[in-house]
């Protein structure tokens, strides 16, 4: 079977691809868009400690044998309290300032990890083992799907509904919303705003270094693999806006197949068509496709 | 007074400069420091924070670069080919980011940028992909001075810069200036008191665009290639922090930044090689190759530290010592 000449299971193995692509994306913009809301910064480092996630799971696994499932939970953690150290430090001192100074501080802290690792590890990649669990491929009928691929869209996915759940319908997701809209009057009904602020930003990067781990078996581990995903990550924020959570998911799965599909139909023009998107959509309907401007 | 007399000392040891220093480094100061200065039209003195510097720059260097190697056009006309392309992708880059304010500006220049970029890396053919832009000549000026000479080359360029920093010193303190100036405090205000503020954020934008290029387009000339480096997103973070560390919205601090920053950039290899052999610590070896930990460094310490960068905090001690 063909769909525009191309045969089905090419198709359905790129549009799946383009899926887990689409689900770091989906994280990735999540994580995001929810600090940008709490504390005003865009966080650029959000690729680098993507980068640091894989990083760590590759380390543990090499040097400590630990195994994949262990550094799944391992490595979001440790980037989280790095991520808590860098806001009570560094980022809460910048909250009164412009929001470019936050751009700006976390640049320099992107440079600084990606020199780190650089220096350590120099530029070429690092292999990373698929768990022993999800090796091998299942045969679907029309396509034949690589288990980890498969796994790796549905944990995303898993992660990115809890995020939204717990944001939108629970107790604690409506303080989160309600210091988002007037942090003073939350903190006058005595909820630790600062505290939560931190966390916040806690979980935001634990999310991404959740991301890095997932993608580490898929891809060669670099010092330089978080900013090239961040710059289409910032495309994917500026396509959706960051005014919704469920926005910022679909946004970056939807953007994720269409990305797969150009790569079918055109090539060389995969890398470049997320940002054609965002020219469309600046174009037609600039304020973004969920956006509310700030 | 004090800043004409500052200037003339200036001018005075840039044109001895290359009896006592070298050439070819001086000139790649030059066009550094023009760049940043270019940059810091935009941020210091409009408000607008552009992540996608390295595409005007890069691509004046590509078109320049071709202009005078393949199409056989002489010294001028390729830079202002290089101008022209960079203005030109500064109109359609500008025009879509001014669209969104603050730091989706920011973004949307960044990803831009990254379109000019992929862009370069795609057609090998003008760009020499991976390899670069090579052997590009210098030909004569105005069919005439041979710039073969460092020399005479480096006079050139001090002259294309001192009208580059002319220009940008002119439109800061025109009317057109002052509107950007406006915008830059209070937006809202700026469009209420009737200014059309996207056409002058578009024009500012160009302008710095241009004068980015310019730079871009010169340094090919001086050094003889262009590569990818040039238009890499790493190189408009550079440009931004030159700006940052010699002081946003000053005259003279991004030529300052641009001097520490290509400075340091080029002996940082050579401190590491000895504080290796100083501390017996082999890690330092390597010091060369991790330039982006050190300016990362420097960053976070600017934006905690030292927000005006160092000559803005020279003049803020000024300030707070003038006699109320």
């Amino acid at each position: 079977m063909e769909i525009f000449g191309v045969p089905l299971p090419a198709m359905m193995s790129q549009l799946l691809l383009g899926l887990v692509n689409g689900s770091f994306y989906a994280m990735l913009s999540l994580g995001l868009a929810v600090i940008f809301g709490l504390l005003n910064v865009i966080n650029f480092s959000h690729g680098a400690l993507y980068m640091m996630g894989a990083f760590l799971a590759w380390m543990g696994m090499a040097y400590f044998g630990l195994n994949y499932w262990v550094m799944l939970v391992l490595s979001p953690f440790i980037v989280g309290v790095l991520g808590i150290i860098i806001e009570k430090t560094m980022l809460r001192w910048l909250y009164k300032l412009d929001h470019l100074y936050g751009l700006l501080l976390t640049f320099g802290i992107t440079l600084l990890i990606e020199g780190v690792f650089r220096s350590f590890y120099g530029v070429s990649g690092q292999p990373v083992d698929t768990p022993e669990l999800l090796q091998g491929a299942t045969d679907l009928g029309f396509m034949v799907m690589p288990n980890y691929r498969g796994w790796v869209v549905v944990a995303s996915l898993l992660v990115c509904l809890v995020t939204w759940f717990v944001i939108e319908k629970t107790k604690l997701g409506s303080y989160l919303r309600a210091g988002t809209e007037n942090p003073k009057l939350v903190e006058a009904f005595g909820i630790n705003v600062p505290l939560m602020v931190t966390l916040t930003y806690g979980f935001g990067v634990a999310l991404a270094a959740f991301a890095g781990v997932l993608a580490a078996p898929i891809i060669q581990v670099t010092p330089l693999m978080g900013s090239n995903l961040i710059i289409v990550v910032f495309a994917v924020v500026v396509i959706g806006g960051m005014g919704s959570i469920m926005g910022s998911i679909l946004t970056g799965l939807g953007l994720g197949v269409i990305e797969g599909l150009t790569k079918v139909f055109y090539p060389e023009f995969s890398s470049t068509v997320v940002f054609l998107v965002m020219v469309i959509v600046l174009l037609l309907r600039p304020a973004g496709l969920f956006g509310k401007e700030k | 007074m004090n800043k004409k007399v500052g200037y003339a000392i200036a001018l005075a040891l840039a044109l001895g400069a290359p009896f006592v220093g070298y050439p070819v480094f001086l000139m790649k100061l030059l066009c550094f420091a023009l760049f940043a200065c270019a940059f810091n039209l935009l941020i210091g003195f409009t408000g607008l924070l552009s992540f996608g510097h390295a595409a005007f720059f890069g691509a004046a260097g590509y078109f320049a670069g071709n202009a005078i190697k393949n199409w056989g056009l002489p010294f001028e006309l390729a830079i202002l080919t290089g101008v022209a392309a960079g203005a030109l992708i500064g109109l359609v880059m500008g025009a879509l980011a001014i669209r969104r304010q603050g730091i989706y500006f920011a973004m949307i220049t960044l990803a831009l940028a990254q379109m000019v970029f992929f862009g370069a890396l795609r057609f090998g053919s003008f760009t020499g992909g991976e390899d670069g832009l090579q052997g590009v000549p210098r030909g004569k000026l105005l069919g005439v001075i041979d710039l073969q000479s460092d020399l005479t080359l480096y006079y050139v360029v001090l002259a294309i810069f001192v009208a580059g920093f002319a220009l940008i010193v002119r439109t800061v303190h025109s009317p057109f200036g002052q509107v950007l100036k406006a915008i830059k405090e209070n937006e809202p205000r700026a469009v209420s008191l009737g200014y059309d503020v996207e056409k002058f954020k578009l024009m500012a934008f160009v302008l710095s665009a241009a004068l980015a290029a310019l730079a871009g387009a010169t340094k090919t000339m001086v050094l003889g290639f262009e590569t990818l480096t040039d238009v890499h997103w790493s190189m408009s973070g550079m440009v931004i922090l030159m700006t940052l560390v010699g002081g946003m919205g000053t005259m003279v601090g991004p030529i300052l930044g641009a001097i520490i920053i290509v400075a340091l950039e080029n002996k940082l290899g050579d401190f590491g090689t000895l504080m290796a052999s100083l501390t017996g610590i082999e890690w330092f070896n390597t010091l060369g190759e991790a330039v982006s930990m050190v300016t990362g460094l420097i960053f976070v310490a600017c934006v905690l530290l030292f927000r005006r960068g160092i000559i803005g905090e020279v003049l803020a001690y000024f300030d707070r010592r003038k006699p109320a």
